[in-house]
Parts: C-alpha cells; structure tokens; sequence
C-alpha cells in the first residue's frame, strides 16, 4: 500500500508545472486594454503557410487586420478583382498562393520609421512591401535565380536594401536542366540586394551575389559600426542534395557569412559584375488608378565574390546556424546553431581585425574562412537545447528561444551569462520584442510563437490552433501574461510602437484623385457600354443604392465588367458588390476606390447582384437586377435606376 | 466722448470687417456612428464642413441637400457687414454718443434678423421633407437648433457661434459697456 502512494508522490513531484501555476496574479491587469482604449503596440505577425500578414494589438492579442499578400484573400477580392490579379502574377504566371515567413519593418539610423512592412514568398521567391499608410500591399517583385525564399527579407540600417537569400541553391543562368547529382559543379547560392527608391519606396534588384552552393536559412544587416555589413547564416556546407536531415548535419561546423555590400557597390560604380538574362515579375499597385500592373523583366546584375575579393568572408559557426542576429549596437552578432549545445557570440571589431591579419584557416570555394577564435567574442555556455533566434532589449540583455527545450534564456550580451528562464507552450519558433531588430528596442514584452499548442486551447479536431504568448520583461524575471491564438502559422514578427503608423492612417481615398479609366465619379457618369462582346457597367455605390441597378441587354457569352466606384468620402464606409453566378469572389471597395468584378454568365436569366458590406441602416435595400438574354438575342442595352416602367404583362 | 472711448469703438467697428474672412456659425453634431463628430461651418457668403457626409445622410429623413444657392443671403450679407462698419465708425470720428446708441441698435437689429433669418431657414429645412424618403418618422420635425443643442434621432446637434459670431458679440457687448459707461458715469 505505501509503495504505490511513495510512487505517485513521486510522479507528482516531478511533473513539470502546469501552465496555471506559471500565470501570477497581476497578468490580467497587464494586458487589459479597456474598451474604447489603444493598444501600445502594432504587432505584424507573417502568417506563414496562409501566404499573409496579420496585425495584433499588443498587450491585448487582439487581432486587427488581415493583410493579403501573397495568398488570394476571397474576403476582399484581392486576387480575384480585376485591379488586384497582377499583383500577384510571376514569371510562372498567376500564383494563387505562397508561404510568408518574415516580416520586415523599415527603418532610418536603424530605427523604425513606420513607412512600409516587407515580407518573404518562400515558395516562388518574391518579396512584398506593404505600405502601412493604407496597410495593403503595395509592390511584389520576383526573384530569379532562387529557390525558397527563406533568408528574406531583412533590411539595412536606412532601408537602403531588402536582401534576399535563396535557402535551395538552384542551377544558375541559362542551362538550367542538369543532373541533381551535379550540385557542387552546377549549383549556386544567390543573395539578391533589392534597392528601396527612398521616397516611394519602389523595389528593383541593383544585384545578385553567386555564391558557392550551401543553404541560407537567416540573416541581419550590420547597424551603427557594422552598417555597411551583412551577416547570413548557412547551413549544408556538406553540400548535400539528398536526406538533408542526416547528410547535412555531420560537420561540425557550418557558416556565418559576412558580405561588405559597401565594397560590392564599389565594384558596381567601377563597372564590375555582369548582366545576365533573368526571367522576373514586377508587379506595382498606384494608388490614384487603383490598378496593380504587372512587368516582366528580364536582365539582372550577377558579383562574383571568388573573383570580386573583399566582399565576402565565412566564418565556421557550430552545428546548422539558423538565426544570425546583430545586437543594437552593431558590435556583437550572435548566432544560433540549432543542434548546438552553446551560442557563439562574434564580435564585428575582431571580424574587422582578422580580415586585415588575413587570419583564415583556409578558403571555401574560393571565399577565405576567418578562423573560429579569431572572430569570437565568446559562448554562452549551456543555454539550452535547440537554440534559433535572439531579439534584444535596451538594456543590453538578449532573449533567445529554444525550440527543443521550449523556452526563452534570457541573457546578457556582454557578460554572456544566462540571467532567466520561462517555459513556452509549446515548442517556440520565433520571437519579437518591440523594436527588438532595431538600435532602438522598446523592451517592456517579448512574445513567442510556437509551433505546437496541444492542451492551450478547446480542442478543434485534427488540426489545432497556432498560438503566441506575451510575456513581460520589465523586472528580472520574465513573467507569462497572456496567451493568444494566431491565424496561418506565424514565423517571425515585428512589433512597432502604435505612435509611429497611427497618425498616418489614410481614412478615405480622394475621389478627385481617382484615376481609373473606369470611375464613375458620380450618379450621372453611370453607365453601361457594349465594346464587342464585352460589358463595361460603369456602377455608382453609395448610402444605399447602386447606380444603375436594372441592367438588360446583356447576352449569354459577353464577359461583364462590373466597375464599381464607391462615392461615399466618409471613413469606415466600404461597399461590397456580389453577383450571383460569379465565378470568383466579391470585391470590397473603399470610399473613392474603384473595382471591377469580372462575371461570365452561362445561362439566361435575371441575376440579383448586392452589396455584401453592412454600410447602412438601409443596406438589405442595396440591391439590383441585371438580365441575360440568349447569345444572338436582340434586347436593347438599357440600364436604369429608380424608374419605374409600366408593368410589363407579356412574359418576353 | 473720451478719448480711449472713441478709440476703442472705432477698433470695434473696424473688427467687423475680420467676421467677412471667418466663419459665423457652427454646427456640430454627433451619432454613435460619429463619435468624431461632423461639422458644418456657416460662413458669411458660404457653408463648408461635412456637407457631402450630412448631405448623403439626410436623404434618408428626405431633408434637402445644403447647397450654396439655398442661401440667396450670402450675395449681400457682406455689403451689409460693411455697411454696418461704416455706420460704426461715424460715432467715433464726429465724437457723438448718439449716433454709437443708434449703431447699437443697428447691430442688435442686425444680429436678431440673421437669428430669424436662420431661424425661417432651419425652419424649413427641417420640415419640408420629401414624401418619399425612406425614413418617415411620425411628428418628427428636424429642425436644427438655433443655439445649445438638441437631439434629432440618432444625432446630437449642436449650434453655436463660430469665431465670426463672437466678433460680433464681443463688439456689441464692448459698445453696451462704452455706452453705460460714457452716459451715466461721465460728466459732458
């Protein structure tokens, strides 16, 4: 009898803490955000496998916004509108979807600026800039020569650069149709510097980096003194291209690599590098035409850095790196070996001093490897297991998470001694701290986000919710505050403090600024036109009507174009328009935008077409008729609204 | 008169001028779904401020939409304003009490014939539906308020003096003062 009570005592004593034992008393307090009161924070979340971005309130959790990006988003049409398909066009044509990793958020002297938010294609490598004055996508350019655009994208001290790099190498150029077993022959890295025009913010690749084939995973540009370097991680310096899992994880070392894009840029003003064909998609929205356009370009800068010397450095760093970040005064980058049982911490000034003593331990391919020692600041010792990514606060401590030992060890960069740890719930991959990647950070929170939350929430079946969790850093001890469930499956986040996007928020676009060829800027520029086969409706919405809402004369076969133009000059008023039969989506459409909904009716009949956006108290009343008649038939085109015409008694 | 009185009234007349280059009257209002508020500016020869808002607004209570030609005042409203800074300032150069009282009287005049005239209008407005606007409300009547505020359904209306109207007030009050003060406490 007692032995089996002294073994459950036993198994009791060791369970770990329950997740309600580790919440303390005041958590509530801390993230309530009272109704009608702002959160402190912008939180921009990547929403991973959902191809888009989501805005969180922090402390609060809540969720504000999705913004799509690189996913069709039925929601609001983007993908489906006429306006929007060429934002998402690439050189493989329309891509309906993609995979979003890492947001990134502009800065100047390395500090947040509020201006626009970057984010990753992973899949078909692209990377997007979101503009948040309006927080919808702006701009997507493709990147050729890439494949899984995962080192992506992070951005220099001024925003000067997005960088990209490729975590498959990929058959470079033009003969592309090798054998997979030619890797180390055939196979190139390429890390793409994409300029940033400082004022609109448009995107082109000044230059692409060939580099000898490994896989980039992560990567932070230098600040402060290292403004001017990169620094990526790289893992498969084994070079292997098959079971990756086993052949890539045998040596003992792989690479931080550290790029001078100063000297680069030098060799560029000199005329160095080569234009190579490239196949790629630029694709840009205005804002006064409220049309995305789509470019094809073909051509792109290519720097050898085995011939070009003094660009870039390796530096052996343990065990598969994955996250490779500069600390906010540019001196330290630490990086994280994910199988590694310690993090190296390297010091910029004796990166700088071994480059100028030429003290390498050898060449990779043809890139000199700066010896271990010679870079190293120090380790921190037993961290924990399965260390991946560090944000920093401003008191010079670093917060790194631990996907297999799920947790954040807090830590100080100078000292490198592990000062506190709290559990994650479960299994952590990313995490942010306000203005954590900046000079600048804000402290006050870090959240992870985890990839598991099995027990967090009410269970939804097979597939469960994804989670972040909020803890608080002001004291020395970290503290859990909240837990809150995330859409797609969130990787890395930025948050940025509420006062530097809030003020800028556009409520309405300018109907006298409106440049699409089909606005109607009124009741009275409405109208519906036959070109051939096609329907143009140029349609009014506003507070509660569409203008014209009886249409006729529209045959089986003719494509129907329903340009709708919301009129109304008022914030929070969108109108929706939904045809029944469409075989796509609806559009939202803005006060003073534009939108066309495509629709091709297969049969003859009357159609209803509505308002899907609750606008007013008289919104069920938003409605119209448009009627198809059979290919070859003779109604008149008319179109109409509020007039009544004497009943019609014969059926046709 | 004295000759800081002169001065002074002078100055006063003269201000009137200002009230032609700012707005008279203001009109706010608030609904849940405006908890900002909208605004309209009523100007000496124009009415700016939400108008596009309200106007769309008020096609569901079936009020007329503001416009500038509803207001056939705003052609001469001005020439009065200069008319009436003229008058103001003969008090003060030919040195005579009498004629201030009489300039007095003309502002007052003035002042609650634009309140009628406003009045007349709000009147109107607020009554003279459309017959077929989707909003009827039995007995209701949405005539905004001359002064302070009063609830018209979902709205809270507010109406008051703008920068330009308490030019005018503070003129007439300053003249009031001088007045009093220039018959019964000064000795000729």
């Amino acid at each position: 009898m007692l032995i089996p009570c002294a073994l459950w005592l036993a198994v009791a004593g060791c369970k770990p803490q329950t997740p309600a034992q580790v919440a303390t008393g005041d958590a509530a307090a801390k993230v309530y955000v009272a109704p009608g009161k702002y959160d402190e924070f912008y939180n921009f979340v990547s929403g991973g496998f959902n191809g888009q971005m989501t805005v969180y309130g922090i402390p609060s959790g809540r969720l504000f916004k999705t913004i799509p990006v690189f996913s069709t988003f039925p929601e609001n049409g983007y993908g489906y509108s006429e306006e929007s398909k060429p934002m998402l066009n690439t050189s493989h044509g329309f891509i309906p979807w993609d995979d979003l990793h890492h947001p990134a958020l502009s800065t100047t002297n390395g500090e947040h600026d509020g201006r626009w938010a970057f984010g990753n294609a992973n899949n078909t490598p692209r990377v997007a800039r979101i503009d948040l004055k309006t927080f919808t996508t702006a701009e997507i350019i493709e990147l050729p020569n890439s494949g899984g655009n995962h080192s992506s994208p992070f951005i220099t001290e001024n925003t000067e650069y997005v960088v990209a790099g490729t975590r498959f190498s990929v058959p470079v150029g033009d003969n592309a149709d090798v054998p997979i077993s030619s890797y180390k022959k055939n196979f190139r890295g390429t890390i793409s510097f994409i300029k940033v025009d400082p004022s609109s913010g448009r995107l082109s690749i000044n230059f692409q980096l060939v580099t000898p084939a490994v896989d980039f995973d992560l990567a932070r540009a230098g600040k402060g003194p290292s403004h001017g370097w990169f620094f990526f991680s790289c893992y498969n310096t084994e070079r292997a291209y098959t079971l990756l899992e086993v052949n890539a994880t045998q040596k003992d070392k792989d690479f931080i690599m550290a790029v001078n894009w100063k000297k680069a840029e030098e060799y560029i003003a000199q005329g160095q590098g080569k234009k190579v064909k490239a196949r790629y998609a630029h694709n840009v929205m205005d804002e006064k035409t409220h049309m995305a356009t789509s470019e094809i370009l073909n051509e792109v800068l290519e720097l050898d850095p085995v011939q070009l010397k003094d660009v870039v450095y390796f530096i052996p760093c343990p065990k598969s790196p994955h996250g490779c970040d500069t600390d906010p005064t540019g001196e330290y980058i630490v990086a994280s070996g994910k199988l590694a049982a310690l993090i190296p911490v390297f010091s910029f000034t004796k990166i700088q001093q071994a480059i100028a003593a030429k003290d390498f331990e050898g060449d990779f391919a043809g890139i000199p490897v700066i010896k271990y020692e010679s870079a190293l600041y120090g380790e921190v010792k037993k961290p924990g297991l399965g260390p991946l990514h560090t944000e920093f606060d401003d008191k010079g401590n670093a917060y790194t998470s631990f996907f297999v030992s799920s947790e954040i060890v807090k830590w100080n960069v100078k000292s490198l001694e592990v000062l506190d740890r709290v559990p994650t719930y479960y299994s952590i991959g990313h995490l942010c701290v306000p203005g954590g990647p900046t000079r600048k950070p804000h402290g006050k929170y870090v959240i992870a986000y985890n990839k598991i939350t099995k027990d967090r929430y009410l269970p939804t079946g097979p597939e469960l919710t994804q989670s972040a969790q909020l803890y608080s850093i002001d004291g020395d001890k970290m503290q859990l505050l909240l837990d809150f469930p995330t859409v797609g499956e969130p990787h890395y986040a930025e948050a940025i403090p509420a006062s530097l996007v809030m003020p800028n928020s556009t409520k309405i676009y300018r109907i006298e600024e409106n440049q699409h060829p089909y606005a109607a800027k009124g009741e009275k520029e409405a109208k519906v036109e036959r070109k051939g086969n096609e329907i143009h409706i140029y349609m009014t919405a506003i507070r509660s009507h569409l203008t014209p809402d009886n249409i006729e004369g529209v045959r089986v076969g003719d494509d129907v174009y329903f340009h709708v133009t919301n009129l109304e000059q008022d914030w929070d008023v969108p109108h929706g328009l939904a045809v029944k039969g469409a075989a796509n989506a609806e559009i939202l459409i803005m006060p003073g935008e534009t939108q066309t909904l495509k629709w091709k009716p297969l049969t003859s009949g009357v159609f209803p077409f509505y308002c899907t956006d609750f606008c007013s108290a008289l919104h069920q009343e938003m409605q119209g008729y448009i009627r198809v008649s059979p290919a070859g038939s003779n109604v008149p085109l008319k179109f109409s609204t509020g007039k009544v015409e004497p009943e019609t008694t014969t059926g046709k | 008169m004295h000759k800081n009185s002169r001065i002074i009234l002078a100055i006063s007349a003269l201000a009137l001028v200002v009230t032609i280059f700012v707005p008279l009257w203001r009109i706010l209002m608030w609904a849940p779904q405006y908890p900002e508020s909208l605004s309209l500016q009523i100007w000496i020869d124009n009415i700016t401020g939400d108008l596009r808002t309200i106007n769309a607004l008020n096609h569901y209570i079936g009020m007329k939409q503001i416009q500038v030609s509803m207001f056939p005042e705003f052609a001469f409203l001005k020439y009065l304003v200069l008319i009436l800074t003229v008058v103001g300032l003969a008090g003060p150069v030919f040195n005579s009490r009498r004629m201030v009282l009489g300039w007095m009287l003309l502002l007052v005049l003035a002042g609650a014939g634009a309140l009628v005239d406003f009045y007349r209008w709000g009147y109107d407005y607020g009554h003279n539906l459309d017959p077929s606007a989707p909003i009827k409300v039995p007995g209701m009547a949405y005539q905004p308020p001359i002064l302070g505020t009063k609830q018209l359904l979902n709205f809270t209306a507010f109406s008051g003096p703008d920068v330009g109207g308490w030019i005018f007030v503070a003129v007439g009050a300053i003249t009031a003062i001088l007045l009093v003060w220039e018959f019964r406490f000064r000795k000729i």
